[in-house]
């Protein structure tokens, strides 16, 4: 038991300074550096004209392509759950794609596609008096490109569990079937729903590389907060940076932390969920026999 | 055997979800038309074209492109560095998914929360966070900044969840009773690790490999102010795409990035294949 104990303590002091070292001590940093020269420096940085302008820029886009997140990921995820059709399993394997793909990459797709001179559609977007690459679309496009898959791989495990039963039963009462998913499913897959959103809105607001490329960077038009923080850097002022980098670092981790606080509650939900099935589907099995 | 439970649940899954799953109505094939042309124009139109400007290009282009010096040592610095990072994070990753699982302490929900602050955290900003500690005007002295292992730091920062969250909820499931018996039994710790612990885990480690491989590979954000962009010695694939972008050579800008995606979606399918091995079983 001596040495259970010695090697629960070795493995629990390594990963806690192998976190330490790697992940608390560096982000604590941007505290103490965005207030190294009084909150009246960080105050002005912050409010400085370009820089709240990014900002602003920054949440609008982010709120767009939350919005959109979340409605196309909720209509996919319960075509995936509860519908078959040819290529299911393909569009599936499809939807998780823009984790894998590089921001970079992700930039240079749509910058093909939609570039306003040589792009596919471009042109002819234009023509009609539409502006994507440059300009916000471009962006909001490149933020919701990154962030696709996160509400869908939230949601589509919960609607897996819960089943059809409850959906079947408010239908054969007489629901019709927009009654049956405000007053069924979205309340069922609620938490779940939240933390997707959570997540979403956490990284569309620090998505860098990809809007780098499509929207150009140009101040005070379509430079957003991550790419204030780049330029004030590259420029030396290096208070400015890490006052934008200290909103954005406490975005997240008050995303985070409002997600970690749900999660008990959802992963309850989940478990006892997965018991009941478990138990119910060994009458089901029998049916038929 | 350690919980039939669970491969029972597991294998009756996809019956129920057979009964539970129905064909198209009219009202969902107009949903699904919808989704997948909102899916085409903002993630399969782009991405064909990258694909198809390579194409055009021809296999000369390509192949010249990927050999020019500066490029192929970008590629080699990348791959190697993400193999690098990957395996630490096997290692560590599996290390802190443990401690997480088995270990009880004050303060482990916090824990939970840093362990994701990679994820949530604006690429850029990962990168200053770093440079702060490892850079020029580091606290403890240290500054790689500019060189190679400034480049694994970085790698080695966004990556760290991947392992821990693909390994954690396997261990979760796994009963640690099944450990104590092998020891009570009188098998060694390394033993039951090496008999117990690793099978069980090798699929979800396997998983969480390839997620951080294919993240290490695309990463951009965290490195442009960390690595200095150095040509030769720190310059990773992702900015030597967008170098290609600025300079207005599409062509070999999508050829860069044509094989990138190649690695991913081999990282895609490796995972697919992974992940219904570990269902049948």
């Amino acid at each position: 038991m001596n040495g259970n104990r010695l090697v629960r303590y070795s493995l629990r002091t390594i990963v806690l300074v192998y976190l330490g070292l790697l992940i608390v001590w560096p982000v604590s940093l941007v505290a103490k550096n965005a207030f190294s020269e009084g909150i009246g420096t960080f105050i002005d940085a912050l409010t400085e004209e370009t820089t709240a302008y990014a900002f602003q820029l920054t949440l609008i886009v982010a709120v767009w392509a939350v919005v959109i997140n979340t409605v196309f990921g909720i209509l996919i995820s319960i075509l995936l759950v509860r519908y078959t059709f040819p290529g299911r399993r393909a569009l599936s394997a499809f939807i998780d794609l823009p984790l894998s793909v590089s921001p970079v990459v992700v930039g240079l797709a749509l910058l093909l596609a939609y570039g306003g001179t040589n792009g596919w559609f471009g042109p002819a977007l234009e023509d009609s008096g539409i502006q994507v690459i440059y300009a916000t679309p471009g962006i909001i496009m490149a933020t919701a490109f990154v962030s696709l898959p996160l509400v869908i791989r939230e949601i589509v495990p919960v609607l897996t569990e819960i089943g059809t039963e409850q959906e079947q039963a408010a239908r054969s009462l007489g629901a019709n079937a927009w009654q049956t998913f405000r007053r069924i499913t979205i309340p069922a897959i609620r938490w779940a729903l939240v933390y997707g959103v959570v997540l979403s809105l956490a990284r569309s607001l620090g998505e860098f590389g990809a809007v780098k490329i499509v929207s150009g960077n140009i101040v005070g038009q379509t430079q957003t907060a991550t790419l204030v923080v780049e330029e004030k850097y590259q420029n030396f002022e290096q208070t400015a940076a890490y006052a934008s980098s200290f909103v954005l670092a406490a975005a997240a981790v008050l995303a985070l932390i409002v997600v970690t606080l749900l999660r008990p509650g959802h992963e309850e939900s989940a478990s006892t969920a997965g018991v009941t099935a478990a138990t119910t589907s060994v009458p089901t099995q029998k049916d038929p026999a | 055997m350690t919980s039939p439970t669970l491969t029972q649940v597991r294998r009756r899954g996809p019956r129920r979800r057979a009964r539970a799953a129905t064909a198209l109505t009219p009202a969902a094939g107009v949903g699904l038309g919808i989704a997948l042309i909102w899916f085409s124009i903002l993630v399969l139109l782009p991405l064909s074209a990258v694909v198809i400007t390579t194409t055009e290009g021809g296999w000369a282009t390509f192949w010249e492109t990927i050999r020019q010096p500066q490029t192929w040592a970008a590629i080699k610095l990348t791959v190697g560095e993400a193999v690098l990072v990957t395996l630490t994070n096997v290692v560590f990753g599996t290390m802190i998914a443990w401690v997480l699982v088995r270990d009880r302490f004050w303060g482990k929900r916090v824990l939970e929360v840093i362990i994701d602050i990679p994820f949530a955290l604006p690429t850029i900003v990962a990168g200053l966070v770093l440079l702060a500690l490892y850079g020029p005007n580091s606290p403890i002295g240290v500054d790689v900044a500019n060189t190679r292992i400034a480049v694994y730091l970085a790698l080695l920062f966004v990556t760290t969840p991947f392992v821990v969250r693909t390994v954690q909820p396997v261990l979760l499931e796994l009963d640690p009773e099944t450990e104590q018996a092998a020891q009570s039994l009188g098998a060694s710790r390394f033993t039951t690790f090496r008999r117990i612990l690793i099978p069980a885990l090798a699929p979800a480690i396997t998983a969480g490999a390839a997620l951080s491989f294919a993240r290490a590979i695309s990463e951009y954000g965290s490195l442009v102010l960390l690595s200095g962009n150095l040509p030769m010695r720190t310059e990773v694939t992702s900015v030597r795409i967008l170098t290609y972008i600025e300079n207005g050579n599409m062509a070999a800008a999508a050829s860069v990035a044509s094989l990138l995606l190649l690695v991913a979606l081999f990282a895609i399918v490796a995972l697919d294949v992974i992940s219904r091995r570990v269902a049948r079983r």
